[in-house]
């Protein structure tokens, strides 16, 4: 099967002909000698590229009109749906954690670098015991955000994740809401994947609540 | 039964008359939607999703039996609209909250929810309140709980406790518009539904039964888990290690469910042990008793060097039966190479038993198995005490009762009230310890073919009877003839006048009178009350397929020869097939590989008890083995059949192999060996690598592979001894473990609680000066020993049980050789 594929691409090796799947790129000949190679060094250093870009940075200079965000003395905003180092959001009634457990985003990750740990807690719960993101392996796909059906795990502003070492761990207590951002009512919910869209309401199908 | 062909949407399928459709359709692949329905047992008709058409008529495929050319539809439109009518029931006040449930990704209302395709629901009741219940091992939410009953049906009749029960719910009755809009079927089981929970038969706030934890198994949702799981992990993160269980020679298939055990620990935890429960039932110890493996970190090299030291020293191996049939070769191989003996008692019991049983019946081993059993419908068990001998021959029994109108009966010195309560048509002889013997001649004088059986046997047998004259009540009808006034008209006058008039009727009475009949002195020497008779003829009625198990009293009985003999005579004489219950996981291996020896020499290596130098997968000898679960290889059950097991859990020291190729055998895995195993003795050689562990839909058993049945040689001698009229009296004890209990692998589960001591009945505590708890010396004539007392409400009666599981208890020290004997207990 996968042979005949193959054939029946590169049927034609007629390399000659006119019609043949086959043409000659244009390039100029390799240097044969010495001699044309000089001339062709020669050729290429003194073409005047380099005054170009010199001639530009001399001419911003002097203008003083300057683009360049000066980082890391000056950054850009983030756009509220960028999808940078992760955030566990808290519920805006009760101030407590939004994530439930429930390993969706475990199951989801593709670069596999979310594990969670569950247990039964003194009030009969399900309880995240532990939660780690290893951001070596992360690439911030948001597909973690978008399974969430707490809305808790999200993605935040956060992108200065450099480290001496690669792996670089996440726990749960880090990327969770301080309790101060709750009480001021600063807890920024994120708008990108996974949030709910506009028009929601429209298309969810209702159940009766008749009690 | 005879074969027949079918047609289910429009597929010709080969099925046995009288199938129910529902079975026909999944052995051959076809898909009926069904929740309730679980194969082995009775129909439940609680969900009502396996509608089907048979011949043009809505059916119930889980209890609508197969008729030449029938002719099914699995779907029609009418069937549809029901079966999403019946998911939209199921999904009204179910919580919405997969996203924390243990049963979330294996879920079956997620699945026919989906499968139904509900995203909208047109139905709604006010819900009741419903508490979270914690039953001990077993958690039960009543908020997830769709009452399908399928954990009443399994307890009821698979495992025979019957512990669970339908119970009132409590909520307002369906508002009646729904009765005319909705569609019948649906109507009829949301009605049912609505009106039930599932609670427990005892009315205890506890759930006391053998702890099986079948009905967490069986539940398709998340209304029951065991507790040990809950909110650990979700089922889609776990891999599954298809197995054998390692605690009894049932070896039933299960898988261990494992995973990293943290964030912070990669080692592979096990975190449950599932099982195919339409083709398996587990028990407590199977389920529970998962992590029982041998952790050590790293090779010890001086231990190691110890250990050949040792081997090089000795001239024994002891060993006990928890070891795979590779294991056991290697042992033999060692044996044959450098001539060590190889002890192993309990073994060699069986072994001798076995050979004294083909003498007669010229093969090497019994005839039946316990898959078997379950579709018989007269069980006879004899010497074993079934439910913590062997928990699947117990379950055999029930199903063979609750599913076939069976019948059973249970000869055993110790009273069980579990047994007592698989139902009505159980019978029980509690006859004394080492009447064994007893019994087996009141069988072949019951159920033999006496034209057939030995002239000895028939005329010693006739000895015991003799006739007697019994008064008997019976009640009779009687003519009787009656003088009634009746209002006539008189023809003549016209006028109502009152006339006499005779009437005839027939009126029941009572007489007694004076009947001869047969004496059977053979029940009465084993106590039997004089009901007995006359209760078995009822039992008997309509039975046409017979077993016999026989369990492990009788192998180390002082006449174990002559009880193999007679249990050969009863399977060759009689409509009966046999079982016996191999006494521990792989005691039908080791008797079968193993050339066994009686006595220990001056040096011993032990492996898993106690030598001169010990080799223990418990983790307390000289040298760590791997316990079972970290182990490949092979293991013999009661059904004959070579099970694989698999490595659930890594295992970083020495194994048995690593001394043997250090012995000079060569072999780089144990599993080598496993196409070695002794053809001659039954065994097949297959590469371990191909034996297949699974069930198919029609669940056939592809496990491994069965042993052949060998001829043996037999003597025309057929003659049995009289028995002997001795039995043990007086104080009792008796060797045997509690329920999930079987070994010191058993005792080192977590989950697995038993208390280790001395068992007496809550009825004997009651009566005696003895209290749960106290210290008591018990004294025999081969030893004594010291532990607490432990009140079990599982045994009856006087008989004080000595449990084995814990290897600190020395409770084999009290007995000589046979698992009863006479004791005195004082109070210390």
């Amino acid at each position: 099967m996968h042979n005949e594929h193959i054939e029946e691409h590169f049927g034609n090796r007629n390399v000659v002909e006119m019609n043949s799947d086959y043409y000659m790129v244009a390039i100029e000949d390799y240097p044969k000698d010495g001699w044309e190679k000089f001339k062709r060094v020669v050729r290429r250093a003194f073409r005047g590229e380099l005054f170009v870009g010199l001639w530009v940075v001399m001419r911003e200079m002097i203008r003083f009109d300057i683009h360049t965000v000066q980082y890391p003395m000056e950054k850009m905003p983030i756009g509220p749906r960028y999808r940078a180092v992760h955030e566990m959001k808290r519920l805006w009634e009760s101030d407590t954690e939004r994530c439930i457990g429930c390993g969706l985003c475990e199951k989801i990750c593709i670069s596999n670098c979310i594990r969670i740990d569950t247990k039964i807690d003194e009030n009969s719960r399900k309880e995240v015991s532990e939660y780690s993101i290893n951001l070596g392996r992360c690439i911030f796909c948001g597909y973690c955000a978008e399974v969430c059906p707490e809305l808790a795990i999200t993605h935040g502003g956060e992108y200065e994740n450099a480290s001496d070492q690669r792996e670089h761990f996440l726990t749960f207590q880090d990327m969770l809401t301080p309790l101060d951002t709750m009480k001021a009512g600063t807890q920024r919910e994120f708008e990108g994947f996974g949030a709910i869209t506009p028009h929601e309401d429209e298309r969810v199908k209702k159940t009766p609540l008749a009690y | 039964m005879s074969k027949i062909t079918i047609n289910i949407d429009g597929k010709e399928i080969e099925t046995q008359e009288g199938e129910y459709i529902l079975n026909a359709a999944r052995a051959n692949n076809i898909f009926i939607p069904a929740i309730c329905y679980l194969t082995r047992c009775s129909p439940t008709l609680a969900c009502r999703l396996c509608l089907v058409e048979a011949d043009g008529k809505q059916v119930y495929a889980c209890n609508a039996k197969s008729k030449e050319g029938m002719s099914v539809v699995t779907s029609t439109e009418n069937i549809v609209k029901e079966r999403r009518a019946i998911m939209e029931v199921y999904d009204v006040n179910h919580p919405l909250e997969c996203g924390v449930c243990d049963q979330s990704g294996e879920c079956e209302l997620q699945n026919y929810t989906l499968e139904m395709g509900v995203d909208a629901q047109h139905y709604a009741i006010k819900d009741v309140s419903r508490k979270d219940k914690d039953w001990g091992h077993i958690h039960y939410n009543p908020g997830l709980c769709i009452v399908c009953e399928r954990c009443v049906t399994a307890c009821k009749d698979m495992i025979g406790d019957n512990a669970l029960k339908t119970v009132a719910r409590g909520a307002d009755a369906i508002e009646a518009e729904f009765k005319d809009t909705m569609p019948k079927d649906a109507y009829a089981m949301w009605n049912k539904l609505n009106k039930s929970l599932i609670g427990l038969t005892s009315g205890e706030e506890m759930l006391d039964c053998t702890s099986c934890g079948e009905c967490a198994a069986v539940c398709p949702v998340g209304a029951l888990v065991d507790t040990h799981f809950t909110y650990t992990s979700n089922a889609w993160e776990l891999k599954q290690i298809p197995a054998t269980c390692g605690h009894c020679s049932a070896g039933c298939q299960i898988s261990y469910d494992v995973k990293h055990t943290s964030i912070d620990n990669t080692d592979e935890k096990i975190y449950r042990v599932m099982n195919e429960w339409n083709y398996v039932s587990l028990c407590g110890a199977g389920r529970y008793g998962f992590d029982y493996q041998n952790k050590v970190a790293s090779k010890d090299e001086t231990a190691f060097a110890k250990a050949l030291e040792a081997f090089k020293k000795a001239d024994t191996i002891k060993f006990t039966s928890t070891i795979t049939n590779e294991e056991a070769y290697l042992l033999q191989s060692l044996k044959e190479k450098f001539g060590y003996k190889l002890v192993n008692n309990e073994a060699k019991a069986f072994q001798t038993f076995l050979n004294n049983y083909g003498e007669i019946s010229g093969t090497k081993l019994y005839g039946y198995d316990l898959e078997a059993t379950h579709n018989a419908n007269f069980v006879i068990s004899v010497g074993a005490a079934l439910k913590s001998d062997n928990p699947n021959a117990r379950y055999a029994l029930n199903n063979s009762m609750t599913v076939n109108k069976g019948a059973g009966l249970y000869f055993h010195p110790l009273k069980d009230p579990v047994i007592e309560g698989l139902g009505k048509s159980i019978m029980t002889m509690y006859h004394a310890p080492l009447q064994e013997e007893v019994v087996l001649y009141l069988i072949l004088d019951l159920f033999a073919d006496k034209t057939k059986l030995p002239n000895e046997v028939v005329e010693y047998l006739a000895s015991f009877h003799g006739t007697k004259t019994i008064t008997v009540e019976e009640t009779i009808k009687e003519e009787i003839t009656e003088i009634v006034k009746v209002m006539k008209k008189n023809e003549e006058t016209g006028e109502e006048e009152e006339v006499e008039e005779e009437k005839k009727k027939m009126v029941p009475k009572k007489i007694t009178k004076e009947v001869e009949v047969d004496d059977n002195r053979l029940l009465a020497i084993l106590g039997a009350d004089e009901k007995f008779m006359e209760e078995l003829q009822k039992n008997l009625a309509k039975k046409d397929s017979f077993v016999l198990i026989a369990g492990a009293d009788l192998y180390t009985h002082p006449n174990s020869k002559n009880l193999a003999r007679l249990l050969a005579l009863i399977e060759k004489y009689s409509a009966f097939e046999l079982v016996m219950i191999p006494n521990l996981t792989n005691t039908l291996g080791v008797s079968l590989i193993c050339e066994l020896d009686d006595a220990t020499g001056l040096h011993t290596i032990g492996y898993n008890t106690k030598g001169d130098f010990t080799l223990s997968a418990l983790g307390d000898g000289d040298l760590d083995m791997p316990a079972i679960n970290q182990q490949e290889g092979t293991l013999t059950s009661i059904n004959k059949r070579v099970n694989p097991t698999n490595v659930a859990i890594g295992y970083n020291g020495y194994e048995l192999n690593d001394i043997a190729n250090a012995l000079g055998l060569r072999a780089e895995n144990v599993i080598e060996y496993t196409k070695a195993l002794p053809i001659e003795k039954g065994f097949q050689s297959q590469e371990f690598d191909s034996l297949p562990n699974h069930y198919e839909n029609d669940g056939t058993e592809c496990r491994g592979y069965l042993l052949e049945n060998v001829a043996v040689a037999t003597s025309d001698d057929e003659s049995v001894a009289k028995f002997s009229n001795e039995k043990l009296e007086g104080t009792l004890i008796y060797m045997a473990n509690p329920v999930r209990q079987f070994t010191p692998f058993t005792s080192k589960c977590t989950n697995l609680d038993e208390l280790s001591g001395v068992y007496m009945s809550e009825e004997f505590l009651s009566k005696s000066d003895f209290n749960e708890g106290d210290i008591v010396k018990v004294k025999s004539a081969s030893g004594e020993l010291v532990a607490s007392i432990v009140s079990d409400n599982k045994i009856a009666g006087e008989i004080i049980v000595m449990p084995t599981f814990d290897a600190k208890l020395n409770s084999e020290a009290l007995f000589s050789s046979y698992r009863f004997a006479t004791a005195s207990i004082e109070k210390v």
